[in-house]
């Protein structure tokens, strides 16, 4: 029975930060607002790795192509003044994030290990590279949505996403639909077989998993939820420049579920809010002055404290204060199953 | 392409290769011996690039100056620094996961990263070579060849020649050899991995602050030269093959002909290049061109 209460008490923080998010926007002002909807996109966008790295043991370093890809659909689909319908343009935006996670997956899941975080870096830096060096999107410059898609039934617009309001709330339903998803997904048979495949590969085509499909499954719906992460921060914006697919997004997003805690997805959501308020923390001039300018080096700091004392990220904090306080021993340490999410 | 310009190219990307392959040599033997993925790496390259630049004029007013004499303090400070450092930072890393190294060393990057803007500045300084490395050769009718772009790619044949004798002909590194295969067995036969680890470590810090030293003249010393070499340096490091010197070797050599050549020809498409590479070797070869052993 302690399984669930466990599991119970892991659904109640979950729906409780959920619920934050959605009464925040009543104490806080313009720059708060838009703070926590970036913070918010990089949990999808975080959450979208976790089921790769932490779910899987893939472990993905062009993770920023999908996300960029997703943007810069987002804007390249929808020129002109006329905002675009809601409707067409999400889907096919996480459409072509989808479509080239599927070319990356089909070619770099062939290899293993450190090899394969390297080629989804190659095919990440050619998609950068792309938008760098070509004038398709602008170049270095980046390009400008002119108007922001909106949702529109009978004559009456429902959401329109040039409101500040309305793009938080839309970011906060695609959130919790994303978690949600991903929570029945890792409890599913499908779920299992990649948790078997994380757990030993061998051992799961031993007994007839033809491991492939699986994994390009896994890599196609976790590209999929990056282009509506990037989908999202471009329309939030309205700009998009290349830094979007570079490899230091694909690198942060990483050191986001790491720092997190890999196999759980609340580790993604705890580890995208924790760096993003850390660096948000360590940037603030009312706190350090003229220090602030130097703000990499309290995250840094920061990092490397979360890695001395906390083993398995912060999601393993509350079993380590049990552990101090009560004298228990942590139960489940190393790589936990899929059952263990969210 | 006339003669002389294609030559001059060739010199360039030789130049370049050995560059890449003296950082990405200290990165494969970490890597590949003692297991750890140190994204920090780069900053070595960095710091002794910055070394180079704000040494020399304190080495000048002690020792009476010389190019060789800072060179020898900034390698001396290197070991020292490595070797603290993989006593500090690392030492309680190697049973975790990789994952946990990654996030570890990405802190460390940040961490110098802005320690060089408090100390240095976030200026771009040039760095003199000196007087009598200064010179230029003459190619050709028209075209001249700089003495220290030579010069450079001298330093790192020594040191890659200087490598391998270490490793393969010596009792250490047969000893280091040995540990990559099997860290317990090596334990109990009497000797002190852990010793072995921290000077494999603190030189391959220093053979990264002895590039970054030599470069600097060439590449000028800027913010951010850290990161940009070692992303460029994991590609060595993973064409080569994890933990095969030689295989580094070849890839860096590589890598300095497609970048070099490609910069000239398809100046559009160069950045792109050496992923392209990449990929093309690791789908035909899925680990490297010469696997470690």
């Amino acid at each position: 029975m302690m399984a669930d209460t466990h599991s119970r008490s892991r659904f109640a923080f979950v729906a409780l930060c959920l619920a934050a998010l959605a009464v925040y926007p009543l104490a806080a002002g313009s720059y708060g607002l838009d703070l926590v909807t970036k913070i918010m996109v990089y949990a999808i966008f975080a959450l979208s790795l976790e089921l790769l790295v932490g779910a899987t043991g893939l472990v993905c370093f062009g993770h920023a192509a999908f996300f960029g890809i997703g943007a810069y659909a987002a804007v390249l689909l929808a020129p002109g003044y006329e905002p675009v319908s809601l409707g067409w343009l999400l889907p096919a935006s996480v459409g072509a994030a989808a479509l080239y996670a599927l070319f990356m997956g089909a070619l770099s899941l062939r290899t293993q290990g450190v090899y394969f975080i390297m080629v989804t870096l190659a095919f990440a830096q050619m998609a950068y590279y792309v938008v760098h060096d070509t004038p398709l999107g602008g170049g270095t410059d980046g390009i400008y949505l002119d108007a922001k898609p909106v949702l529109a039934a009978g004559g009456n617009t429902l959401i329109d996403l040039d409101q500040p309001l309305a793009i938080y709330f839309f970011t906060l339903a695609c959130l919790a639909a994303v978690f949600i998803f991903l929570a029945v997904l890792l409890r599913s048979r499908f779920g299992r077989a990649l948790a078997g495949i994380k757990a030993n590969e061998q051992r799961m085509r031993a007994t007839g998993f033809s491991t492939y499909p699986y994994k390009l499954a896994a890599f196609v719906i976790s590209g999929a939820i990056a282009g509506l992460a990037g989908f999202l921060f471009g329309v939030k914006d309205g700009y998009v420049n290349p830094e979007l697919l570079s490899w230091h997004l694909s690198g942060a997003v990483l050191i986001m579920i790491i720092l997190g805690g890999l196999g759980h997805l609340r580790g993604a959501l705890i580890g995208a809010f924790a760096f993003a308020l850390l660096q948000e923390f360590f940037k603030s001039e009312a706190i350090f002055g003229d220090f602030a300018k130097h703000w990499h080096l309290g995250l840094g700091l920061a990092i490397i404290a979360s890695v001395a004392l906390l083993p398995n990220g912060l999601v393993g904090l509350p079993a380590l204060w049990r552990q101090r306080l009560l004298g228990k021993p942590v139960t489940g340490r190393g790589a936990p199953s899929a059952g263990d999410t969210p | 392409m006339d003669l002389a310009t294609f030559l001059i190219q060739c010199l360039n990307s030789l130049q370049y290769g050995l560059l890449l392959f003296l950082v990405a040599s200290g990165l494969t033997l970490i890597f590949g011996i003692m297991g750890v993925i140190n994204l920090a790496h780069g900053s070595f390259y960095m710091i002794g690039a910055y070394m180079a630049y704000a040494l020399a004029p304190v080495v000048g007013s002690t020792f009476g100056g010389g190019f060789f004499a800072t060179l020898f303090v900034g390698l001396v400070l290197a070991v020292i620094f490595g070797y603290l450092l993989e006593w500090v930072f690392f030492s309680f890393l190697y049973e975790r996961e990789h994952l946990q190294q990654v996030l570890m060393t990405y802190g460390l990057i940040l961490v110098f990263e802005e320690l060089r803007s408090l100390l240095v500045g976030d200026d771009v300084h040039g760095v003199q070579p000196p007087d009598f490395l200064a010179g230029t050769i003459p190619l050709g009718e028209m075209m001249t060849y700089p003495v220290y772009r030579l010069f450079i790619s001298g330093v790192c044949l020594a040191l890659a020649l200087g490598m391998w004798f270490v490793f393969a002909r010596t009792r250490l590194g047969m000893m280091i050899r040995a540990g990559s295969t099997n860290r317990e067995m090596v334990q109990s036969l009497g000797i002190d991995i852990k010793f072995l680890y921290r000077v494999v470590f603190a030189a391959g810090v220093a053979v990264a602050v002895l590039a970054g030293m030599v470069a600097a003249p060439v590449s000028s010393v800027y913010p951010g030269m850290g990161n940009q070499v070692l992303i460029i340096c994991f590609v060595v490091v993973v064409i080569g093959g994890i933990g095969s010197i030689r295989g580094a070797l070849l890839a860096a050599l590589l890598i300095g002909v497609v970048d070099t050549f490609g910069k000239v020809i398809f100046p559009q498409a160069a950045g792109v290049l050496v992923y392209v590479l990449m990929a093309l070797i690791l789908l035909w070869k899925p680990s490297g061109l010469f696997k470690a052993g």
